[in-house]
């Protein structure tokens, strides 16, 4: 993307992940530039999160398409030297295909151009502090076309050609609520945005807020526009403190651009925006609490009898939705219903994001159309699975999800066919499990979580999430029955109907996955007494193998001094003293401690 | 001294214009401050935003990241997000239970250390993940607890 911002230097180093990461890496660079003079044609640009974790941090100089990874204060000299000034690349501090050989070029990484990047499309690209560099990218243009050119009514119309589904989990057609809500009787209307992000293992919501705030807030004029609202809240954990600072800083700026507030671009339209800083909680970010939050009680939900398009917030028509979802409303508007329907599959238009993670090589954001199988999405993208282990299985969808086998990896991912395997779309949370991962230890983790997170309201959930983790619980310590697995099903779908909101709903699900593709798992577990993964610890012991040649540095570190050796020879594990605590796993270089 | 807290929480409370919709974020700003939520200052929030007692415990103990028992001076957190679950999570904090000789959710008696279980940190790259004091701890295995732990001494907060 070479933009107007770009062309007065002559070249931009766009330097992502180094908030928590790097602090010192921007400082380094700008010294480094400024001592060899170079400050009038280069620029250190602190862009947001470009979504390649396990590679970070990452710099990206343009126009030229040079990518760096894993950079550190330490390697800037060398780089502006040869890079900068010579026009050579640094062979080793390219990226590595694990398949291949070393990548210099952005655009030649698979990681990235096998993905279809549209929520993602100005993420680590600019400077999320920058109003200016975001309205030369087009920011803002989709806002005065709809409000100059098209009506409330022609905005709905095109996102519902578009065919744009809610991307906060149940993937809820968004024109449908905007229609609800535009129509729904009242003078006062709220838009909201869902910034809670409360699935344990998604970063996507979080970095996109990070990274490219004045996209969220320009979906959310349109749609304010659209359903005839003037004020609305944007609901962030306050644990995400970025995110929070971040959206603040735009919503400022943009009112200095008069893109916020009173008679909008001189249209007549006035809209107001806040951040409104909740509390970290998994149900928290479900429509209803989340409006009792920005109300100032606690984050329960309640009964949706009359939907919150009707009666929401503080009793008034409300259109909630993810801040993904607001983040594609301006290119829909700007690039066409026709253009974003193309993509994806017929229900399931568009593109998802998913965040990577567990035993995957490119652990971080991907973005896919609609309808990309497993396959790809983990091997083409995610760059497969490390130390050369197999693939078991996934786990999307977060808590709410379920686990979806090997055998299902040329399945696409969209709504409905995930939710036929028994798993869901939920966030685009995806863990993957390879064959050292128990998916009932999984199982057991999310219930685990959950019953924590279950508000307690319905009984069904809250004594069902105890229950059937008190079962799981049994079956990893050996104490399982085989009758269990029968009584785990049955509750997990009376579990299922008698709860209220989506979380007692989709609690059962990692459960009732996994015991639906991996039974064989569940038996191995209750009628041999073995983890086949090698993680319960109650079913494990830990042995050292011939590889062993008697370093003695596992003996030293074990803390149960449960290891035996002479020097240079083969040690021992005393299997009564053990604890299966992994110490000597994880401390052995010479893989000499397996597990069985 | 609880005078001054006292006055300090009514600053806060002021400073939110005393209005009930911003309870959490006069909660946050105390836990911000104090590091725990201390029963008389929440007493304090209930009696001046008008709230009835039992709401903002409800509150100050709905959410993970308030906590109303005080923290140490070191705060370590090992996440136990999904993607440090599977490598290992689980097996680093007991680790870490062994190492300083307490549970999750405890405090050292002699108040330098406390260790608490968190959800996903949002650093998934580098799990397992800890962090201490908001310190990053990338890919901590449990050979590389004590270490951890080691490093703290190093850091010990300027004597006041
Ligand atoms: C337990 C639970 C947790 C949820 N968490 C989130 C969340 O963190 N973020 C989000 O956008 N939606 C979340 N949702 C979905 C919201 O209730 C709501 O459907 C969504 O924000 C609407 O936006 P959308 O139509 O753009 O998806 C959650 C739902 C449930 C039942
Ligand atoms: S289903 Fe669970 S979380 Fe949802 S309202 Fe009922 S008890 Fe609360
Ligand atoms: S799961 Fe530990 S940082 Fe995300």
């Amino acid at each position: 993307m070479n933009t107007s911002k770009t062309q007065k230097h002559r070249a931009d180093l766009l330097v992502s992940c180094v908030h928590d990461r790097a602090p010192d890496l921007i400082p380094a660079l700008e010294a480094e530039v400024k001592r060899r003079g170079l400050e009038g044609e280069v620029k250190v640009v602190e862009a947001g999160c470009r979504g390649f974790c396990s590679m970070g941090p990452v710099l990206l100089i343009q126009p030229d398409g040079t990518f760096y990874v894993n950079v550190q204060p330490a390697d800037v000299p060398e780089m502006v030297e040869e890079t900068l000034v010579k026009g050579r690349v640094v062979e080793r501090m390219t990226y590595q295909e694990p398949s291949s050989h070393a990548c210099a070029l952005y655009e030649d990484i698979s990681f990235y151009s096998k993905q279809h990047r549209i929520v993602l499309r100005n993420c680590g690209m600019l400077n999320p502090a920058s109003v200016e560099e975001y309205i030369a990218v087009g920011g803002y243009e989709a806002v005065g076309k709809a409000l100059f050119d098209m009506t409330p009514e022609g905005v709905i119309e095109e996102v519902k050609k578009a065919g744009l589904r809610g991307r906060g989990g149940a993937g809820f057609a968004a024109a449908r609520k905007w229609e609800t809500g535009r129509k729904a009787e009242g003078d006062i209307k709220y838009v909201l945005a869902n910034g809670d992000e409360g699935d344990p293992n998604c970063f996507m919501d979080r970095a996109l807020m990070e990274a490219d705030p004045h996209s969220i807030l320009e979906g959310m004029i349109i749609g304010a526009y659209a359903m005839d609202a003037h004020q609305g809240y944007i609901y962030i954990p306050y644990e995400h403190t970025l995110s929070v600072k971040t959206m603040r800083n735009a919503i400022e700026s943009a009112r200095a651009y008069g893109l916020i507030g009173e008679d909008i671009l001189g249209s007549g339209f006035d809209f107001e925006v806040e951040v409104r800083v909740g509390a970290h909680s998994f149900v928290g970010g479900e429509s209803t609490a989340l409006m009792h939050a920005i109300e100032g009680t606690v984050s329960e939900p309640r009964p949706k009898h009359i939907h919150t398009t009707e009666v929401g917030l503080w009793g008034k028509p409300t259109c909630l939705n993810n801040v993904k979802t607001w983040n594609l409303v301006p290119e829909i508007i700007g690039k066409g219903a026709e253009w974003f329907a193309s993509i994806g599959t017929e229900k399931s238009t568009g593109t998802q994001v998913f965040s990577l993670a567990g035993k995957i090589n490119n652990v971080g954001l991907a973005e896919v159309p609609m309808g990309t199988t497993i396959r790809e999405l983990i091997f083409d993208v995610g760059g497969g699975i490390p130390n050369g282990r197999e693939f078991k299985a996934i786990q999307i969808g977060g808590p709410s999800g379920g686990a979806v086998p090997a055998s299902l990896l040329d399945m696409p991912m969209d709504y409905e066919t995930l939710e036929e395997a028994g798993s869901m779309m939920g966030t685009g949370g995806v863990v993957v499990l390879d064959d050292r991962s128990c998916v009932i230890d999984v199982a057991r983790y999310f219930l685990d979580f959950l019953k924590d997170q279950s508000c307690g309201k319905c009984s069904s959930c809250r004594e069902g999430i105890r229950y059937m983790l008190e079962m799981l619980t049994n079956i990893t310590e050996g104490k399982g029955k085989m009758s269990d697995l029968e009584v785990l099903e049955r509750m997990g779908k009376s579990v299922k109907i008698s709860s209220m909101c989506g979380l007692g709903k989709s609690v059962p699900n990692p459960v009732l996955s996994t015991l639906r593709h991996f039974r064989d798992e569940y038996v191995a577990h209750i009628e041999d007494h073995k983890c086949p993964a090698g993680v319960c610890k109650a079913l494990i012991e830990h042995y050292i193998n011939d590889q062993c040649n008697g370093c003695g540095l596992c003996l030293r570190k074990c803390p149960q001094d449960a290891i035996t050796g002479e020097k240079k020879e083969l040690h021992t594990i005393d299997a009564e003293k053990c604890i299966q605590c992994g110490v000597c796993f994880d401390v052995c270089r010479f893989d000499a401690v397996g597990v069985r | 001294m609880e005078q001054t807290k006292l006055e300090r929480v009514d600053e806060i409370i002021d400073c939110y214009g005393a209005d009930k919709a911003l309870s959490l974020a006069v909660l946050q700003e105390i836990q911000t401050e104090y590091n725990y939520l201390p029963r008389e200052l929440l007493e304090r929030v209930a009696e001046r935003l008008g709230l009835p007692e039992g709401e903002v415990y409800r509150m100050a103990t709905f959410y993970h990241s308030f906590s109303t028992k005080p923290r140490g001076d070191f705060c370590i957190r090992v996440c136990m997000g999904t993607a440090c679950h599977v490598n290992g999570g689980p097996r680093v904090l007991e680790a870490f239970e062994r190492e300083l000789g307490i549970k999750a959710g405890e405090s050292t008696p002699d108040g330098a250390y406390s260790l608490e279980a968190t959800a996903c940190l949002g650093a998934c790259a580098q799990a397992p993940y800890v962090t201490i004091n908001e310190e990053p701890h990338a890919k901590v295995t449990t050979d590389r607890v004590s270490d951890v732990v080691a490093t703290c001494n190093c850091a010990l907060p300027e004597a006041e």
